[in-house]
């Protein structure tokens, strides 16, 4: 006990977080040397006349699972959404700015956004499986897109990704509905990667999750990264330093007639972000100081 | 004031009394008047059945009416060309009503932008509040003008009838497919089309049976449509729908015409059917509601 007393003390040097950070992971290479996937300039996002996000402009790195934090109403969600076109959905959605992926805007008009998703996959925040057996949840996007050879080695397989398929096998043709929530949101997950994405986004995957379910998905992340680039928001900071490799920080700032917009405050390795970061707001949000 | 004044809450007091006697009255007003609704049906239906259940038998049904050379209302046998022709006429109308439908409930609930979708649907409750004859009148005019009249004709007009009530009910079970869904599907890089047809529409299948079946049930008992497009019959029993078809709801208004007694127990026997049959599809699309309502809700 007396050592650990010790360590506190010469960590003094450094901020007090509110989160501690896993110092097991591997140092990330130098930025030039990772693979750009997303190249993001100036995004602005709008929802009918109320701006969502301003002049967020950043890059997202192949293999690498990239966190985005930030309060409540700092446009994390949004920003997402506009990483695979899913807010073309949204009646009175308007963005600008580009979204350069592998060195095409994929937010210019003449890019099929059934194509982006096609690429950059996503889970949603509440799990939300299709009304089929657990097989054909998995099963029917591969049919739909026309991956219908070996159909039921992809599913074991996306299953297993997912580390459900110890859990399910013995009961595919059971509803999705019948799984706990945490099964029904790796069920997503394995949905999500059977259909071969290079991206894959999480919306706050875990946030209606409990902690087994939580930990069971970021163990997941871990495994998955070799072989898929994860964004993933959340608004649970332990989270993010547990999982990212880098981290984005959200914000909410004010203009001078009240209006509100989320905006990119800072973006840098995970460990940086929060034993480190360069900006007080971060600094703030990460002790726990505001949000 | 430290203890609070609790006989406040005991004394008898005017405004209470009455604000009490009022309160009891509205109440009473309310019981009466739904108790008078349920009396109403009650009523109908039991007057109907008085008068009709003498001549209620299978022949009703089964058999051909007699031709009686002297009037052209025959007085003896059943109704079975009526029976027949309701059951072609609203078959047919279904067919056409129920995909159109269904597909202008798609496009309003899933595709039309907001604009569009404002004027889509108020189209379709005004299409909804057309009288029938007017209907009638209307397809009278581009069907059976020239070509004279038609079971398919009057399939036609009911259909028409239909529409609406189909359309209206099929969106208003779109709306209740989680939009979660939708993402999941999209998500996943699904166009929007397949992500309807695979994931959306069977959500919807019961909602759409029940607004099928209120909708049979209330275009089965429609007599104007039908009194311009496929009235002028003979007494045979025919399945050709090229060829005007007689139906329930006509068959009770002429024989409610005739002057023989006879005829008018029969049109009350006619009308009993139909309500039996009205009554039991409502009773069914009923319980298909309930139970759509449930697998929707479950699957949200």
């Amino acid at each position: 006990m007396s050592e650990t007393k010790g360590e506190t003390v010469t960590a003094s040097t450094t901020i007090e977080t509110a989160v501690r950070v896993e110092t097991k992971r591997q140092p990330l290479p130098p930025r030039e040397r990772l693979e750009r996937i997303f190249d993001i300039q100036g995004l602005d996002a709008i929802y009918g006349s109320k701006p969502a996000l301003k002049g967020v402009t950043m890059e997202v790195y192949e293999n690498l699972v990239t966190a985005v934090i930030g309060p409540s109403g700092c446009g994390k969600s949004t920003f997402i959404r506009c990483l695979n076109r899913m807010n073309d959905l949204v009646p009175g959605f308007r963005q600008t700015g580009a979204i350069r992926y592998h060195g095409v805007d994929i937010a210019s008009g003449d890019v099929d956004p059934v194509a982006v998703r096609r690429t950059i996959g996503m889970v949603f925040q509440r799990p939300n499986p299709f009304p089929k057996s657990i097989f054909d949840n998995v099963a029917w996007g591969l049919k739909v897109l026309g991956m219908k050879d070996n159909l039921s080695d992809r599913v074991e397989r996306a299953l297993t990704q997912a580390a459900l398929w110890d859990e399910v096998k013995d009961r595919l043709k059971a509803s999705g509905l019948s799984l706990s929530g945490g099964q029904q949101q790796r069920l997503c997950i394995a949905r999500a990667i059977a259909v071969e994405p290079d991206v894959v986004l999480m919306d706050e995957p875990a946030s209606a999750l409990d902690p087994i379910a939580t930990q069971a998905i970021e163990q997941l992340l871990h495994q998955l990264k070799s072989e898929y680039s994860f964004v993933i928001v959340t608004h649970n900071m332990q989270q993010a330093a547990r999982v990212a490799d880098m981290t984005a920080f959200f914000s909410i700032s004010r203009g001078a007639e009240g209006e509100r917009w989320g905006e990119l405050i800072e973006y840098d390795a995970t460990e940086k972000i929060f034993t480190a970061p360069s900006d007080k707001r971060t600094e703030d949000y990460v002790t726990g100081r505001f949000g | 004031m430290s203890a609070a004044d609790v006989s406040v809450l005991q004394r008898p007091n005017d405004k209470l009394v009455r604000r009490r006697a009022f309160n009891r009255g509205m109440e009473v007003l309310a019981w009466v008047a739904a108790a008078l609704a349920v009396a109403l049906l009650g009523v109908l239906v039991w007057s109907v059945a008085k008068r009709g259940a003498s001549e209620l038998n299978l022949d009703l049904i089964t058999k051909s009416p007699a031709a009686n050379e002297f009037s052209l209302n025959p007085t003896s046998g059943g109704l079975a060309n009526a029976f027949v022709g309701t059951f072609i006429i609203v078959g047919i109308a279904t067919a056409m009503a129920l995909p159109f439908g269904i597909l202008v409930a798609i496009y309003v609930n899933e595709f039309a932008p907001r604009a569009v979708k404002n004027f889509l649907s108020p189209s379709l409750d005004i299409l909804n509040g057309i009288p029938a004859i007017v209907i009638g009148i209307f397809v009278f005019g581009l069907l059976v003008v020239g070509h004279g009249q038609s079971g398919l004709a009057g399939a036609f007009a009911l259909a028409i009838l239909m529409l609406p009530l189909v359309a209206r009910a099929t969106i208003e079970v779109l709306a209740l497919v989680p939009n979660s869904l939708r993402e999941a599907s999209l998500g996943l890089g699904v166009p929007r089309w397949r992500t309807t047809l695979g994931i959306v529409l069977p959500q919807t299948i019961g909602g759409i049976l029940t607004g099928t079946v209120l909708a049979v049930a209330r275009v089965a008992g429609e007599t104007a449509p039908l009194l311009f497009t496929s009235s002028i019959v003979g007494t045979s029993t025919s399945w050709n729908p090229t060829q005007a078809l007689q139906s329930i709801p006509v068959a009770i208004f002429e024989l409610s015409e005739s002057a023989t007694p006879a005829d008018h127990a029969r049109a009350w026997a006619a009308a009993l059917v139909l309500l039996l049959f009205i009554l039991f599809t409502s009773l069914i699309a009923r319980w298909l509601a309930n139970r759509s309502r449930r697998k929707i809700a479950r699957a949200g």
